[in-house]
């Protein structure tokens, strides 16, 4: 039983890094039906920038939040500069050039700070605390609340202010959202700012359980992927609770199912892909607007 | 000065030339209407004011240009569309609908005219929260209506708002825009295939045939014409 728990713990953990980028994924997905392949390496990339703020002395949590500004900047800059000049390409155009975006950052990643493996310091102490007889790793708690912590900001942002209505009024109808005096195009780009963010701060929050190299993020955005379209890629919703249960699944089936272990847990994430697309394609909450004709 | 005029405006989608120089005018407090048979150019026309079709010609709202201006900036200008087939969020509820109309006055949703949507529909004090989606069709096309309102704006763009719905429902929609007319001198641009009510509700009237002028008038006058009445009015 204890085991069990722990497990359930740091697989709500991990889970939540990976709720946070398929959350980007999301966001992105709604306004522009684009899958950003470049949301992983984006996070990793602010994730180098963090940690040459840590390096360069600041403290952890003004790094962390420098971060997340340069990250909400950046992702701005990348939707103007990159993906404006295909904005009414084709989708396949627009997926072409985000993952051209992946190599880029990827490559420039490399480049900047080097392929070696770094490693990233947490914000929490990685001692344990026992509750119940039950040891728990205080650092997962602290993944858990700062990733939660952030999509429940975002909801609040988007549920009840003007900016968040018309960004969700421009994901949904973007022509009768000009006719209201709505900015579509730029709501396109604050969004991207927004993943920025979520990429920034996953990218943060799972460096120090894996380490940090240009490469770190490349299977956490398709553990993200399986969690979004578990979730449905059309809901925000669905996109965390796709991402808190697939990484609790993940940790129960590698624990509890001998021959998976660690090294086919990516597998499982593909097996959930395939499962929800071959079950239902919308996925957990993915659902069409309820339209009456 | 008119508050809006067209002259010699012409629009195209793609390749094909929807307008061929159309030129009218709407004056202050004015409600006219545009009449004519489908693929006439009627929504185009509103479509070109708007900015929601790729438009030349001189177009001038209170002396000042249109130009190339698209949808968002000509909405800052104070004018309100209401396209053909509601152009609601079905995705949203009543009550964000109507918030996104007033999404370009500053700050917070103004109440007094929140509260003057709920008198004049009362319906949608009760339905705040459901989604406009689920409405009927008068439903949504009141909510379009509302939501355009919202924007308090000089000018409304109003596309066959009779489409489709039900002979008391249609006729409960005119009266308010009526009302709207003539309480607050609303000035009203509005495309109607049922030309009964159209010319009923207008001061002057435009008939267009492919992409052009081809009659224009007081609404009596209109009436009385005899190929007016043979090909809009079925007497």
């Amino acid at each position: 039983m204890a085991q069990f728990l722990q497990q359930v713990v740091s697989g709500l953990a991990t889970g939540g890094v990976y709720a946070s980028l398929a959350l980007a994924l999301v966001l992105i997905y709604r306004s522009t039906r684009v899958i950003n392949f470049a949301q992983g390496e984006m996070g990793m990339f602010t994730t180098f920038i963090a940690l040459w703020l840590i390096d360069a002395g600041w403290p952890y949590w003004g790094a962390f939040f420098a971060t997340l500004g340069m990250a909400f900047v950046g992702g701005v800059l990348l939707e103007r500069v990159v993906i404006r000049p295909v904005e009414r390409a084709p989708v396949v155009t627009v997926v072409i050039v985000t993952i051209g975006l992946l190599i880029a950052l990827n490559g420039a990643a490399f480049w900047i700070w080097g392929g070696e493996t770094r490693s990233f310091p947490s914000a929490f102490s990685t001692r344990a605390i026992h509750v119940g007889g039950v040891a728990f790793s205080i650092q997962d708690f602290g993944v858990i609340g700062v990733s939660l912590g952030a999509v429940l900001l975002l909801y609040l942002f988007f549920r009840f202010t003007k900016l968040g209505l018309a960004l969700r009024a421009a994901a949904l109808n973007p022509e009768a959202s000009r006719l209201v005096g709505v900015r579509v195009s730029w709501m396109l780009a604050l969004g991207w700012g927004f993943a920025a963010v979520l990429g920034a701060l996953s990218g943060m929050m799972v460096a120090p359980l894996v380490f940090l190299d240009p490469n770190m993020m490349r299977a956490v955005l398709l553990y993200a992927l399986s969690a979004a379209i578990l979730g449905g890629l059309d809901s925000p919703l669905g996109a965390v609770v796709g991402g808190l249960s697939l990484g609790v699944g993940l940790n129960l089936v590698s624990t509890y199912v001998g021959f998976v272990g660690d090294e086919l847990k990516l597998p499982v994430a593909f097996v959930v892909i395939l499962a929800v697309l071959l079950v239902r394609p919308v996925g957990l909450f993915g659902r069409t607007t309820v339209r009456r004709v | 000065m008119p508050l809006l005029q067209l002259a010699d405006v012409e629009a195209r989608y793609g390749a094909t030339r929807a307008l061929h120089g159309i030129s009218l005018t709407v004056g202050e407090g004015e409600i006219v209407a545009v009449l004519g048979a489908n693929g006439a150019g009627k929504t185009t026309t509103l479509r070109a004011v708007s900015g929601t079709v790729r438009r030349s010609g001189e177009i001038t709202l209170a002396g000042r240009k249109l130009g190339r201006r698209g949808p968002e900036v000509v909405a800052r200008m104070g004018i309100a569309h209401v396209p053909e087939g509601r152009g609601t969020f079905a995705g949203l509820t009543v009550r964000e609908n109507l918030k996104l109309g007033a999404y370009t006055h500053r700050g917070r949703t103004p109440k007094v005219d929140y509260d003057r949507m709920l008198e004049l529909f009362p319906w949608m004090a009760r339905r705040e929260g459901q989604q406009a989606g689920t409405l009927s069709g008068g439903e949504q096309q009141m909510l379009a209506l509302a939501r355009a309102l919202m924007q308090r704006p000089r000018l409304l763009l109003l596309d066959e708002p009779s489409l489709g719905l039900a002979p008391t429902i249609v006729a409960e929609i005119f009266r308010i825009v009526r009302a709207l007319n003539e309480e607050d001198g609303l000035s009203v641009l509005l495309v109607e295939q049922n030309a009964v009510i159209a010319l009923e509700t207008a001061a002057r009237a435009y008939v267009l045939e492919v992409g052009r002028v081809v009659l224009t008038g007081t609404s009596d006058d209109l009436r009385r014409d005899e190929s007016v009445r043979r090909s809009y009015l079925g007497y």
